[in-house]
C-alpha cells in the first residue's frame, strides 16, 4: 500500500498539475488568438500581429537549438528562408496550374509544405554541421548562412536576385471559404498554424527525443552511456528545429508574398537569436514572449526614433550581462515572489530597483537621442516635451550623468543588501 | 568453461610516447564482483575508458558475453548491456532527479529517438523509472533539479543512471569517494542490493568497501596487473603489500602512533 502511494508521486505531477502547467496555458494561447480580431485591430496591426504569429513560430524553432540543446546557431533563417522560397514558388506553380495538383492545392496548406522543406534543408545541412557541437557548430552555421545567403544573390531564377521573387496568395482555390485575400482572413491562417506550431514544439519537448536533447546539452559524455549516440540525437533535432523554422517560412510567404535574399542573411539569423535569449531560453514560453516584444519593438520603435538599433542593442547586452533568465524568467521570478512569505520585502526591493532601472534610462535616451542629433550635424535639437535640450546645453549633461549615477547607486545599494540577507 | 561476462586480452593503451595501460588480461565470471585496486595513476581509470569504449584500445581486445566490444562506440557498447558510472558526478544538472533516470531508462525499453510518444503516458517507463528511484531511495527528491541534490545524493544518481538500463555488467568508478563513514556504508548496501546476480567490476579507494564487497581483487600498477585473487590471498601476497597494501598499511600506523 505505501509503496503503492509512494510510487503514484514518483510517477510525476498529479492531473490537476498537468492539467495547470501543460494544458491551460494553451487553451488560454487559443483564446487569446481567437478573440484578438473582435477587437477590430488596423490593418498595420493585423500585419504587426501576423509578424507576430510567425516570429513565434521561428523562435521557438529556434530554441529547440539553443535552449533545449545547448546549440548556438548564427545562421537560422537559412530554414525560414529556403523554405519560404519555396513556397512562394508553389504560390506561382499555383498561380499558373491549370487545374491539376498545383491548381487544386490550398494555399491554407503552405506551411506543411515548409515545414517539408525545412527539414529535408536541415537534413542536408545538418549533416556534417551536427557532427560537432559548441564552437566549431556555432562557426559552420555561421558560414552556410553566409553561402546561403552569397547563393541567393547569384541564382537569380531559383532566387530572383536582390529583387526576391514574389507571388500571389488569392491564386488558390477557396479552402474552408476563405480567398486569403482579406488581412482578417490571413490572420485566422497565421493564427491556426502559430497555434499548432506552438502546440507541437511543446508536445516535441515530451518526447524522449526531446528529453534526450536536453540529457545531450547537459551531458553529451554521459548521454553515450545510456546508449543514446549524442551526434544522431542533435541531427535529429536539428531537423526538426529546421522544420519548424521552414513552417514560419511557409507562413511568411502567404503574409508577405515575397521573399528576398536577405531572408536568408546574418541579419534575421541574428534576430531570432536576440529575440529567444531576450525572451528566456530556459523557458518554453520564453522565446514567445521574446518574438512579441521584438516584432513589437522593431515595427513601432522604428516610427519613435532612428536609434532604436542602439536601444535594441543595449537591451540585449543589459540581458545577457544582468537578466540570463529574460523576460519569461522576470515574469515567473515576480509570479513566484507575490506568493511568496516575504513578498512585502521583495516588492521593496523590485521597486526600489525598478526606479534604479528608470532612472538609468533617463539618461540613456538623453544620451543617445543627443548624440546621434549633433553627430548628424543638421543642427536638429533635442525636444523631449518641448524641453530643448541642445548637445551644449548644462541641463542636457546634467541629465546624462545625474539620473545615470543615481541609478547605478540605487541599484548597487539593493544588490549589496540583498547580498547581506 | 562458460564464457566469462568480461575478457580482456592482452590490452594495451599509450597517450604518444606513454605507456597507460601495459598487457592487461583478465577474466571475469558473470554474476561475480572484481574489484581494481591500485595507487593513483596506475591506470585504473584508463582501463574503465577502454572497456567502456571511450578511449580506443592501442593494441588487444575486450569481450563481452563473447562478443567482441573493443572498437564500437560507447553507446553501441551500452546497448550490448554493460553500463558504467563515473570517478566525478556526471549527471544531467539541469534536469530533475526523476528525468535523470528516465533518460537511463528509455533506451532500454525500446523508445530509441521516438518523438511521437509523449513520456508522460509510457507507463513501463514511469514505473521502472519509480521502481529504481525506490530502490536508491531518492523517491521522495525525484522532483529536484539534480544540480540541487547534495553531494553523496548525487553520488547516488550516478549510481541510478547506471542501473538504470538494467545492464547484465556494471562498472562502478569510486562509487564512494568523498563520502564520509556513514554514507560509505550506505552506498556499499546499495551497491550490494542494485547489483544482485549482476556482473559487478569496480574500482575503489576504500580498502574497506574493496575487501567487504569483492569476490575477487585485481592489483593494477603501473599499467599491469601484479596480481588477482580472492580477498585472503591479495592481503598476504607479499608483492601486492610491497606495491600497494604496504604503503597504506605504513599510512595506517603513522597515523595511530
Amino acid at each position: 500500500m505505501t509503496d503503492m502511494t509512494m510510487q503514484s508521486t514518483a510517477l510525476g505531477p498529479t492531473s490537476a498539475e498537468k492539467f495547470r502547467q501543460r494544458v491551460l496555458p494553451f487553451v488560454l494561447f487559443g483564446l487569446v488568438l481567437a478573440i484578438i480580431p473582435f477587437f477590430g485591430p488596423s490593418r498595420t496591426t493585423m500585419t504587426l500581429l501576423n509578424h507576430i504569429g510567425i516570429n513565434i513560430v521561428f523562435a521557438l524553432a529556434y530554441n529547440m537549438l539553443l535552449g533545449r540543446a545547448g546549440l548556438l546557431s548564427f545562421g537560422h533563417a537559412v530554414y525560414l528562408g529556403l523554405a519560404g522560397y519555396f513556397c512562394v514558388h508553389i504560390l506561382n506553380w499555383i498561380d499558373a496550374a491549370d487545374g491539376g495538383f498545383w491548381g487544386n492545392l490550398p494555399v491554407f496548406s503552405l506551411p506543411i509544405w515548409g515545414f517539408a522543406m525545412g527539414a529535408l534543408a536541415g537534413a542536408v545541412i545538418g549533416w556534417p554541421s551536427c557532427r560537432r557541437a559548441g564552437t566549431a557548430f556555432a562557426m559552420i552555421s555561421l558560414g552556410v548562412a553566409e553561402l546561403m545567403a552569397a547563393a541567393a544573390f547569384m541564382f537569380d531564377s531559383l532566387f530572383g536576385g536582390e529583387m526576391g521573387i514574389s507571388g500571389d496568395r488569392m491564386s488558390g482555390p477557396e479552402f474552408l471559404g476563405m480567398s486569403l485575400g482579406p488581412l482578417d482572413e490571413v490572420y485566422w491562417f497565421v493564427a491556426f498554424w502559430t497555434f499548432v506550431g506552438v502546440v507541437a514544439m511543446f508536445m516535441f519537448t515530451r518526447t524522449p527525443l526531446g528529453k534526450l536533447s536536453e540529457a545531450t546539452r547537459d551531458n553529451p559524455e554521459r548521454v553515450q552511456f545510456i546508449g543514446y549516440d549524442p551526434t544522431r540525437v542533435r541531427y535529429l533535432v536539428f531537423i526538426f528545429s529546421a522544420a519548424f523554422a521552414g513552417m514560419a517560412g511557409g507562413m511568411a510567404a502567404v503574409q508577405d508574398e515575397i521573399f528576398t535574399p536577405e531572408s536568408m542573411s546574418l541579419i534575421p539569423s541574428g534576430a531570432i537569436l536576440i529575440a529567444a535569449y531576450v525572451g528566456g531560453i530556459r523557458y518554453f514560453s520564453g522565446p514567445i514572449m521574446g518574438a512579441i516584444l521584438m516584432t513589437w519593438m522593431s515595427s513601432n520603435l522604428s516610427d519613435y526614433t532612428v536609434g532604436w538599433l542602439l536601444y535594441l542593442g543595449l537591451m540585449f547586452i543589459t540581458v545577457v550581462m544582468f537578466v540570463p533568465d529574460g523576460i519569461a524568467g522576470l515574469v515567473f521570478g515576480f509570479w513566484n515572489g507575490i506568493r511568496s512569505p516575504n513578498r512585502s520585502h521583495l516588492m521593496a526591493k523590485w521597486a526600489q530597483q525598478a526606479v534604479g532601472v528608470a532612472l538609468m534610462i533617463v539618461s540613456i535616451i538623453v544620451i543617445v537621442e543627443v548624440a546621434f542629433r549633433w553627430s548628424e550635424g543638421y543642427g536638429e535639437v533635442f525636444e523631449p516635451w518641448g524641453m530643448e535640450l541642445p548637445h551644449d546645453g548644462v541641463i542636457t549633461w546634467l541629465l546624462a550623468i545625474v539620473p545615470l549615477a543615481l541609478g547605478v547607486a540605487l541599484l548597487r545599494r539593493v544588490a549589496r543588501k540583498s547580498e547581506e540577507v | 568453461m562458460t564464457t566469462p561476462a568480461l575478457k580482456l586480452t592482452n590490452v594495451h593503451k599509450s597517450f604518444g610516447p606513454a605507456k597507460i595501460i601495459q598487457g592487461v588480461n583478465l577474466e571475469i565470471a558473470k554474476g561475480e564482483r572484481h574489484a581494481i585496486i591500485g595507487p593513483n595513476g596506475a591506470g585504473k581509470s584508463t582501463l574503465f575508458n577502454l572497456v567502456s569504449g571511450l578511449y580506443t584500445l592501442s593494441e588487444g581486445q575486450v569481450e563481452l558475453n563473447g562478443a567482441v566490444i573493443s572498437g564500437k562506440k560507447p553507446f553501441e557498447i551500452n546497448r550490448m548491456g554493460l553500463s558504467r558510472s563515473f570517478q566525478v558526478s556526471n549527471i544531467f544538472s539541469n534536469m530533475s532527479v526523476r528525468e535523470n533516470v528516465r533518460c537511463g531508462v528509455l533506451w532500454s525499453l525500446g523508445y530509441g529517438y521516438s518523438f511521437l510518444r509523449n513520456v508522460g503516458n509510457l507507463k513501463e517507463v514511469q514505473e521502472k523509472t519509480a521502481h529504481i528511484l525506490n530502490e536508491v531511495g531518492l523517491l521522495d527528491k525525484a522532483n529536484l533539479p539534480a544540480a540541487l541534490l547534495p553531494y553523496a545524493d548525487q553520488r547516488t544518481l550516478e549510481i541510478a543512471i547506471t542501473i538504470a538500463g538494467g545492464a547484465e555488467v556494471i562498472m562502478l568508478d569510486e562509487p564512494t569517494a568523498g563520502m564520509s563513514h556513514s554514507e560509505t556504508d550506505r552506498a556499499v548496501a546499495l551497491i550490494e542490493k542494485a547489483t544482485k546476480g549482476k556482473t559487478l567490476l569496480i574500482v575503489e579507494h576504500d580498502m574497506g568497501v574493496v575487501f567487504g564487497l569483492a569476490d575477487r581483487i585485481s592489483v593494477l600498477v603501473y599499467g599491469e596487473i601484479i596480481a588477482t585473487g580472492k580477498p585472503e590471498e591479495i592481503r598476504g601476497d607479499p608483492k601486492v603489500r610491497e606495491a600497494y597494501l604496504g604503503e597504506e598499511a605504513d599510512e595506517i600506523e603513522g597515523a595511530s602512533a
